[in-house]
């Protein structure tokens, strides 16, 4: 490629440049490839333009976690970072307040666990479905579907859920109120769906060819392909969805706070609990200084928890990638 | 212009109602104002009022202040929280010129030689699902609906049915309201806590099972209003003090109030000021 390139460089330098310098790459003012020396100001005005884009996004990033710690560290180093992760009671309103956000992080982690259990088998099949199996004019219904699925604003999601699965969830458990951790996992489990198909989708439709080729050329089935072969080789891209996926459980908010009952309860599948991102929304409105404060504080340890996650996860796909490879 | 002539037409308003007229002059209620304090008419009051006191009190006091801050733009008023007490005790050491307190004040507090102006009722209804047989509850019922002693309607007189009991979150003004009148402060334990007294009446009128309580401002026909200890809550029953779940909004002040303090509670006072009252779903004084 490199040796491609140069040659290029060379070429174009030859017809662009200078008549006396000709053949000489190192004299060559106007390439057009590397654009090196020949920066009109207008090229340098775009690339100061894109600089800061590409600057706006990473300054964000490190603006929303200066933000974060300087407003949530506080209210942690006040509570002890022990008392307010590891606690069970949360009365910030008490005569003698407790901020103890335990049975909000369980809450969390049950509910992303248990949308990621349901929805991401879910997901896959589906994705295999469309990208395999499906007969072109069904997939094309299938898919548009599934757009949908994803441009449906959460709290319609949430709506949904209050008007049908609260009440379904009552009903079959025989429960007076049906706004319990399992109905927030039904929520949460539908509204990844979309994110895991369509990434798992594109990794499996961009396997080689000549893999699902080869596959079934040994013999083997088109199912026996999909699951030793396919799947397999997307696997990198599909992890990518699952990780989209529990990123979008852990954040929701809107749709959760609807159906979740928002007690503060250590999590039972059919008691009403609160999750970390709930927990933030609920009171805010009405909180005092250090009330509000320790919110902030859940919102750090959201924020550092989803980090962790995505750090992890990330070293995960590579190391599963690089196996694979 | 427009503006100007406003202020015009409220400052020579103001004059005609210092020279003893009713207030109910004035139609156009949210621009002119009743600044009936003792200075010259004509000219612009200015400075700042200092209150504090009361989360529960915060939204009401704030848009009072916004209203107030309309007919009076260079007074601004500080609406600072921490609490009943906090408020009180800031009036008494002089930090703040009024104090939100959302109970009537100790003899303690009396003693110190406070004026007591209550400015506002919180009344809060029991609501239910309309299909919900029960009509009445007595005070007691309800502690012990609340705090968990009671979980089944047929206990309280209704169908044989699980009490779904339905509250707002920890720092919500009515669920404090709430809790005070019955004495059970962090003593709740609830099926569903919501944040919104438009969630709470949506989630009672759609499970015939649940209980919850409103600001008596925002019931409506989607849920039934219950009896408590035989009183029916309407206003007068709140006013009358025969209603059992309510509180008075006081603003405390100590001795002779600061030109602008003064104005700023002779409007909340005004038709006006307790117009903004009833919008955010508190009982007027008048």
């Amino acid at each position: 490629m490199k040796v491609v390139q140069n040659r290029m460089e060379n070429k174009l330098a030859v017809h662009t440049g200078p008549a006396t310098g000709a053949g000489k790459p190192a004299r060559a003012k106007n390439s057009l490839v590397t654009g090196k020396k020949s920066k009109t100001p207008f090229t340098r005005v775009m690339e100061a333009i894109f600089f800061i884009c590409a600057c706006v996004a990473v300054l964000c990033v490190c603006l929303i976690t200066f933000y974060m710690v300087s407003t949530g560290a506080p209210a942690i180093a006040e509570i002890g970072l022990f008392d307010f992760l590891l606690g069970k009671v949360w009365a910030p309103t008490a005569s003698d307040p407790q901020f103890g956000i335990l049975p909000m992080v369980l809450s969390s982690i049950l509910a992303t666990l248990g949308a990621i259990v349901i929805g991401v088998p879910i997901g896959i099949l589906a994705s295999v479905f469309l990208a395999e199996i499906a007969p072109k004019r069904v997939a094309k219904v299938v898919r548009a579907g599934i757009e949908v699925l994803a441009g449906i604003p959460s709290v319609i999601y949430g709506l949904i859920g209050m008007l049908i699965i609260v009440p379904a969830v009552a009903k079959i458990f025989n429960v007076p109120l049906g706004m319990n951790l399992l109905s927030a996992t039904l929520v949460l489990a539908v509204m990844i769906l979309p994110t895991i198909i369509s990434v798992s989708e594109t990794a499996l439709k961009s396997v080689p060819r000549k893999y699902k080729e080869a596959s079934l050329a040994c013999g083997a089935t088109h199912i026996q392909t999909i699951f030793k072969v396919m799947l397999p080789a997307a696997r990198s891209g599909i992890m990518t969805g699952v990780v989209l996926g529990i990123g979008r459980a852990v954040g929701e908010t809107m749709a959760v706070i609807m159906v979740a009952g928002n007690v503060v309860n250590m999590p039972k599948l059919l008691g009403s609990v609160r999750l970390m991102t709930t927990g933030i929304v609920m009171e805010m409105s009405y909180a005092g200084a250090f009330h509000k404060q320790a919110l902030f504080a859940i919102g750090l340890i959201l924020f550092v928890f989803i980090m962790v996650l995505n750090i992890l996860l990330n070293t995960v796909l590579k190391k599963m990638g690089e196996k694979y490879e | 212009m427009k503006k100007m002539l406003a202020g015009i037409l409220s400052a020579v308003l103001c004059l005609a109602m210092f020279a003893g007229c009713t207030p109910s002059l004035d139609d156009n209620s949210s621009s002119g104002s009743s600044a009936g304090s003792g200075s010259a008419a004509g000219s612009k009051l200015k400075g700042e009022v200092k209150t504090s006191g009361s989360t529960s009190m915060e939204s009401v006091v704030k848009a009072l202040a916004e209203a107030f801050k309309e007919a009076e733009p260079d007074v601004s008023v500080d609406v600072q929280l921490g609490g009943s007490s906090a408020g009180v005790s800031n009036v008494i050491d002089g930090i703040s010129d009024l104090g939100n307190a959302s109970r009537a004040l100790k003899d303690e507090e009396k003693a110190e030689g406070l004026t007591e102006n209550i400015i506002a009722y919180d009344g809060i209804a029991m609501v239910v699902n309309p299909s919900n047989g029960v009509e009445n509850l007595t005070k007691e019922q309800l502690v012990k609906i609340y705090t968990g002693e009671v979980t089944n309607w047929k206990d309280v007189g209704g169908a044989d049915k699980q009490i779904v009991v339905v509250g707002r979150e920890a720092g919500s003004g009515t669920r404090d309201g709430f809790e005070e009148a019955l004495g059970i402060k962090e003593k709740t334990k609830h099926a569903s806590e919501q944040n919104e007294t438009g969630l709470v009446k949506n989630l009672v009128a759609t499970n015939d099972s649940a209980i919850g309580y409103i600001s008596l401002g925002y019931a409506d026909d989607s849920v039934k209003m219950l009896q408590v200890e035989g009183v029916t809550p309407t206003e007068e029953t709140v006013k009358d003090k025969s209603y059992p779940i309510q509180r008075p909004f006081v603003m405390v002040s100590k001795g002779a109030l600061n030109t602008q303090a003064q104005a700023f509670l002779d409007f909340i006072l005004s038709d006006a000021g307790q117009k903004i009252v009833v919008q955010k779903g508190f009982v007027s004084v008048k």
